[in-house]
């Protein structure tokens, strides 16, 4: 690598700057090269903070015994693609096995009132994980999604420790198969990042939400915490909601209704 | 006793002529009949890369790094640099017109980074072969 610093390389920038410039003419030639196809779909700039990604799931919407929006969020980010490794036993992989999305059901002792609780990453405002991670591999992008940078990522397990909701999960072995849009591979962290394949591609879904409608539940609405006119904001403003773990102050993105 | 000596060196001219024999194929990549030129990746029916072809050789580490931090950390996805990219375009195709892993033995990537000594670390967790980028959860690599 002739590279040793982070510092830009004036000398290289004229010359990619040149080269492109031959790139553009080259590419006016009448069917010579076209490597790029423009997709307004796909985002131009930078992820700003004036969006912040949200969610309200309703508890009592949510089924019990259904599992639509774990398998849809597995199939959507290669979970499904992953193998037992030979010799490992049936309950350590059960252990080990990613989950973005855990269905947990909590119930009043008293009143024997019960709720589903599809707990994911909440995408704090202040997110522990992010606090506590020694490379900066958890980050939080300017759209409030809570990621982990696998390039970073040492594989220390600090965040998962640090984060109240167990919503992270550790790659234990060498991954085979793996689809373009969901990296993966052994010795990271990862946990739900709301579909940020179809946040940067001009999708308006989330895996688990499409899957919930279709089951026709509609116990899942996922966007922008910050714009009024979104079906998220209007249906936070229509039914009464809570953040879990309030008392830890993290503010976080994913809210629930009817627990 | 001398003519075996000499017989010896002379098997070891041998064994060095072989063996720069075998390493022929990994220079040719940097030749100019490339040894993945005559695949059938659609790269190897296009005049030069995103960037000239000797730039690339050198610096695609570079645009490969900073499209990584563009896409990761500001969400811009499709950049005119791109690892996907590079392999949708140089990933070669099998008889039975299924993609062969670019990092594997003899594939493009392969090539270069066996001859360089360089070790190849983006395939540990990027696909090795396209899968559709539209269609959400595609699953063709397990077709591999």
């Amino acid at each position: 690598m002739s590279k040793t610093t982070d510092q830009p390389d004036q000398d290289r920038r004229a010359f990619i700057g040149k080269a492109a410039g031959a790139l553009a003419a080259a590419t006016l030639a009448p069917g010579v090269f076209l490597h790029v196809t423009a997709d307004a779909a796909y985002r131009q700039e930078p992820v700003t903070s004036k969006v912040r990604w949200g969610m309200l799931i309703d508890t009592q919407r949510c089924a019990n015994g259904c599992t639509a929006c774990v398998d849809a969020c597995n199939h959507e980010n290669g979970m499904d693609l992953l193998v037992k490794p030979e010799g490992l036993s049936d309950d350590m992989w059960d252990q080990q096995i990613p989950r973005w999305i855990r269905k947990v059901k909590v119930q009043d002792r008293a009143t024997g009132v019960a709720a589903n609780l599809p707990m994911l990453c909440q995408h704090c405002e202040y997110p522990p994980c992010v606090d506590v991670c020694p490379t900066g591999a958890s980050f939080r992008r300017a759209d409030g999604i809570v990621m982990v940078d696998r390039h970073t990522c040492i594989g220390c397990r600090y965040c998962m420790m640090a984060c109240p909701y167990k919503a992270r999960s550790f790659i234990h072995e060498v991954v085979e198969h793996k689809p373009t849009i969901a990296p993966r591979g052994r010795g990271c962290v990862e946990s739900c990042n709301f579909c940020v394949q179809r946040r940067d591609s001009g999708g308006t879904t989330t895996a688990c939400q499409d899957a919930c409608d279709r089951e026709g539940h509609k116990a899942i609405v996922f966007g922008d915490l910050n714009d009024p006119a979104s079906d998220l904001w209007q249906a936070l403003r229509k039914h009464p909601s809570r953040q879990i773990r309030a008392d830890l102050r993290l503010n976080t993105g994913v809210r629930y209704s009817g627990v | 006793m001398h003519g075996c000596v000499l017989s010896k060196g002379l098997w070891a001219v041998l064994v060095l002529a072989g063996a720069a024999a075998l390493v022929r194929p990994a220079l040719a990549g940097h030749g100019q009949e490339e040894a993945w030129r005559k695949g059938n990746s659609k790269a190897a029916g296009l005049q030069h890369c995103v960037m000239p072809t000797e730039w690339m050789r050198r610096h695609h580490m570079e645009l490969i790094k900073r499209e990584r931090t563009l896409t990761v950390h500001e969400g811009i996805r499709k950049e005119r640099y791109s690892l996907a990219g590079c392999v949708n375009c140089h990933v070669q195709y099998d008889a039975a017109h299924k993609p062969i892993a670019i990092n594997s033995e003899g594939q493009f990537c392969d090539v270069c980074h066996e001859y360089a000594g360089a070790s190849l670390d983006c395939f540990q967790c990027h696909a090795r072969v396209p899968t559709p980028e539209t269609d959400y959860g595609a699953h063709a690599e397990k077709g591999e």
